[in-house]
Formats: C-alpha cells, sequence, structure tokens
C-alpha cells in the first residue's frame, strides 16, 4: 500500500498536486484460484478504472495468478496510523480465552 | 546485481549512543527483522538510499528489456519468440513492481523517469554491453539473469516491506529467465560447430560484464556498511561475485565452454574458486557514459518517452472527461 499522497486527476492547467499531469495511483487485489478472499499484490498508475484493470491484468496476473480483479484508487483507502498500532491491537492480545486452546477438554470426550 | 555504488550518507554506520530515540527504535525494529512500511518513521539517509537503490533497480529493468527485444523479431523459431516475448514483458512488470514500491519512499514515476533520462539515475553497466548474436540471448538470461538473481534472493529479507514484496515477486518469475536462458545455450553449446563457436563467444564476451554487475570490492566502503546496518543490502559484493562464479562454472563445463580465465582455479583450502577480476577501468569508464550502447540505450528511453507522450495526455483527457460526465450525472 502507498503511503504517499495520491494526487487528484490533475487538472488540466496542471495546477494543484499533481503538476506533471502523472496518472492516478491504483490499488490492485486479486482473487486466486482456490475461493480465497481478493488480495492486495500491488499498484500501478492508470487513467480510469477500466485502465487500472487491464494494466493489473498485464501486470499482475502473467501467471494464472487469479480468476477475479479489483481495483480501488488509492486517495479512497483509509488506513490505520502506525502509531495507533498499540491502542487498536494490544488489547487482543490478553484474551486468550479467544482461542480454542485454552480449554482443557478430557481425552474421554473425544474430538471437539 | 542491478544496483551498483549505490551511494549511502557516505558517514558510516551511527553510533547507537549518537542515534536519537527514534533512530535507536527503528535500528531495533530492522534487527529484529520487522519490515519497515511506508508511513513508519525512518531515517531520511534510509529513505534517499532506498530511492537511489531500488530506482536504480527498476531502471534497470526497463533499460534491460532493449538488449534482448533487439532480438524479438530475429529469433529463430516461433516459440523461442514467444518465449523472448515473455520473458521481456516480465522485464517491464519487474521495473513496474520496482517503481511502485520506490514511489512508496515519497518520489513521483515521472521524477524518477526524468532523472533516469538526464542521466542523474543509473541503470546497471551490463546494459551497456551489445547483443550480437542468438547466442547472447542465452548468455544473458544464464549469466545476467543468474547474477542478478545472486543479489535478489537475498534481498527478499530486506528491511523495507515493500521493496521485500517486490523481490519475492521478481524471484518468482527470474528463474524462469535464468533457465530458459541456459536452454539457448545448451541448444548452441550441442549444435554444430558454428553454433558451438557462437555459444563460446557469448560466454567470452558476457564473462567479464556479468562480474561487474556486482560492483568493484565494498569490503572499505561506508556506503555499503551503513546500508548493510540497515539490511537494504544483504552481502558484500565479493561474497556475491564469489557465490556467482562458484555456481557458474561447473555449469559451463558442462556445456563444455570455457570460462575466458587463465588464472580459473579451484582453490581446495578455500572451497571456492580463484578468478581473475574483470577491468575496473572499463566498469568505471562504462558507467561515466562511455560504454559500448549507453548512448544508444538512453536515447531509445528518451525516444519512447517522447513518443509517448500524446497517449498519456489523450487518455487522461479521457478520464477528466468521463470524471467530469460522472459528477453532471449524480
Amino acid at each position: 500500500m502507498s503511503s504517499v499522497t495520491p494526487g487528484e486527476l490533475p487538472d488540466s492547467e496542471g495546477k494543484g498536486k499533481s503538476p506533471r499531469h502523472e496518472w492516478p495511483l491504483w490499488e490492485v487485489f486479486i482473487r486466486g484460484q482456490h475461493g480465497l478472499n481478493h488480495r492486495h499484490v500491488g499498484s500501478l498508475h492508470a487513467p480510469d478504472a477500466e485502465m487500472a484493470i487491464k494494466n493489473a491484468r498485464d501486470v499482475y496476473t502473467r501467471r494464472n495468478e487469479g480468476v477475479s480483479i479489483w481495483v480501488v484508487e488509492s486517495r479512497h483507502i483509509s488506513a490505520t496510523a502506525p502509531g495507533e498500532k498499540g491502542p487498536l491491537f494490544e488489547p487482543s492480545e490478553s484474551k486468550i480465552y479467544r482461542h480454542p486452546t485454552f480449554y482443557d477438554i478430557p481425552d474421554d470426550v473425544g474430538h471437539m | 546485481m542491478y544496483a551498483q555504488m549505490v551511494k549511502s550518507t557516505g558517514k558510516g554506520v551511527t553510533p547507537r549512543e549518537e542515534m536519537s530515540d527514534e533512530e535507536r527504535a527503528f535500528q531495533d525494529r530492522v534487527d529484529a527483522d520487522i519490515k519497515i512500511e511506508p508511513r513508519d518513521w525512518m531515517p531520511e539517509g534510509y529513505r534517499k538510499t532506498l530511492i537511489r537503490q531500488i530506482g536504480q533497480h527498476a531502471h534497470s529493468e526497463i533499460v534491460g528489456q532493449l538488449p534482448e527485444g533487439n532480438w524479438i523479431t530475429r529469433a529463430p523459431t516461433l516459440e523461442r519468440k514467444m518465449i523472448l516475448l515473455a520473458k521481456v514483458q516480465d522485464e517491464a512488470g519487474h521495473g513496474l513492481y520496482l517503481y511502485a514500491a520506490a514511489e512508496t519512499l515519497g518520489i513521483t514515476r515521472d521524477d524518477m523517469t526524468e532523472q533516469l533520462l538526464s542521466g542523474k539515475m543509473k541503470y546497471s553497466s551490463i546494459f551497456n554491453y551489445p547483443t550480437l548474436t542468438w547466442a547472447d540471448m542465452g548468455a544473458v538470461g544464464w549469466l545476467v539473469d543468474g547474477a542478478a538473481i545472486m543479489n535478489q534472493v537475498p534481498l527478499q529479507r530486506t528491511s523495507y516491506g515493500p521493496y521485500s514484496r517486490a523481490m519475492i515477486r521478481i524471484c518468482k518469475e527470474e528463474s524462469f529467465h535464468q533457465r530458459q536462458g541456459y536452454d539457448i545455450m545448451m541448444k548452441m553449446a550441442q549444435g554444430s560447430e558454428a553454433q558451438k563457436r557462437m555459444a563460446q563467444d557469448a560466454l567470452n564476451r558476457f564473462w567479464y560484464p556479468s562480474l561487474m554487475m556486482f560492483g568493484p570490492s565494498d569490503a572499505e566502503s561506508v556506503h555499503s556498511a551503513q546500508s548493510m546496518a540497515w539490511k537494504i543490502k544483504m552481502n558484500t559484493n565479493d561474497e556475491l561475485r564469489q557465490k556467482f562464479v562458484d555456481q557458474t562454472v561447473p555449469q559451463a563445463e558442462f556445456l563444455g565452454l570455457t570460462v575466458p580465465d587463465e588464472n580459473l582455479k579451484w582453490n581446495e583450502d578455500r572451497g571456492h574458486y580463484d578468478f581473475s577480476q574483470p577491468d575496473w577501468d572499463e566498469f568505471f569508464n562504462v558507467l561515466k557514459g562511455n560504454g559500448p550502447c549507453n548512448a544508444e540505450r538512453l536515447s531509445a528511453r528518451q525516444k519512447a518517452w517522447d513518443e509517448g507522450q500524446w497517449v498519456r495526455d489523450g487518455l487522461l483527457a479521457h478520464a477528466r472527461k468521463s470524471a467530469a460526465r460522472k459528477v453532471a450525472a449524480e
């Protein structure tokens, strides 16, 4: 995932964040053959969604890696900040009773 | 190695006691093999060195398409042509993965392209040598991609997350490249006398330039010491070069070809081959822009960039219009 704040489509005078008329950045998600979720595989530049999908096909599925492609413009993705890692994720570390191995079931009960 | 002589801060490794709290926390994460991600704090030198290194690597993949593209229309069979096309297409993909990784460090794709064209950013010296015969396609895959793999496999463990993930993708695809090269060499080496001569000639011309790909000895280099502390360089140039020679010599023997080095010999004590260094004056001269194909390669890139301008502009105009229509419809 990119950290760069991707520009809006540059306006025709070339003002704003992307003065050089660079195409917007897209994030690419591919679903493999075996029914897994779409997974982020990388980024690319494209002028619009249609071209982003065509480019994603050429760049990320040359070896049969996928049967479905999602693209989303990077600027539409909201993400957690690295600094929030502690407050967000530490609370789950201490809750070991959420895992099945926390509970001792006697062998006599059989498989559970 | 596709990145050569990448300059770091030039100051050597900062001693721990002189580091700021942020730097120390950063170095601890690197030492613990925790990946650094784009939005994490990182020293400015780390960011800049990585941009230089990944950018140079990306440019090498793209410029590296040129010597091979040279033979697509002249491949000896339709199958060979399709394979070569697929390989050259892979190189474009590798360039794109790497450009995307570099962009996460805050440089734009256009900036990188312009710095390549202005000569501010470099690409690997190897691509400034010409590909004169079909056997060169074999030598490039076998030796050039082989040397690149030596460097790229350890870089899968590099500290910077996006770079590491790009390397993992690239390594998966790169072994096809080396094997197809060796396959061409086998065919030529087992062919007619004329074909054998072409195979030997290709090895003669590509051997030393391949050894140069790892860069000159960096045992004393402050740049390398810093890059290794940051885990953006995993081995010294000499280590990788030795590994490459040790791996490649038996492969040449299998082909019945002779490595063009009178001093090449197995050293029982070291458990490695002894070999001659390439001509480092030639290397520096090629880096300066005076290799056989420097001007040709850069002018091909310049031409592609200039002639693609209307495509970039046209598609952007189209996207702008569609976006405006969508807004109007809402």
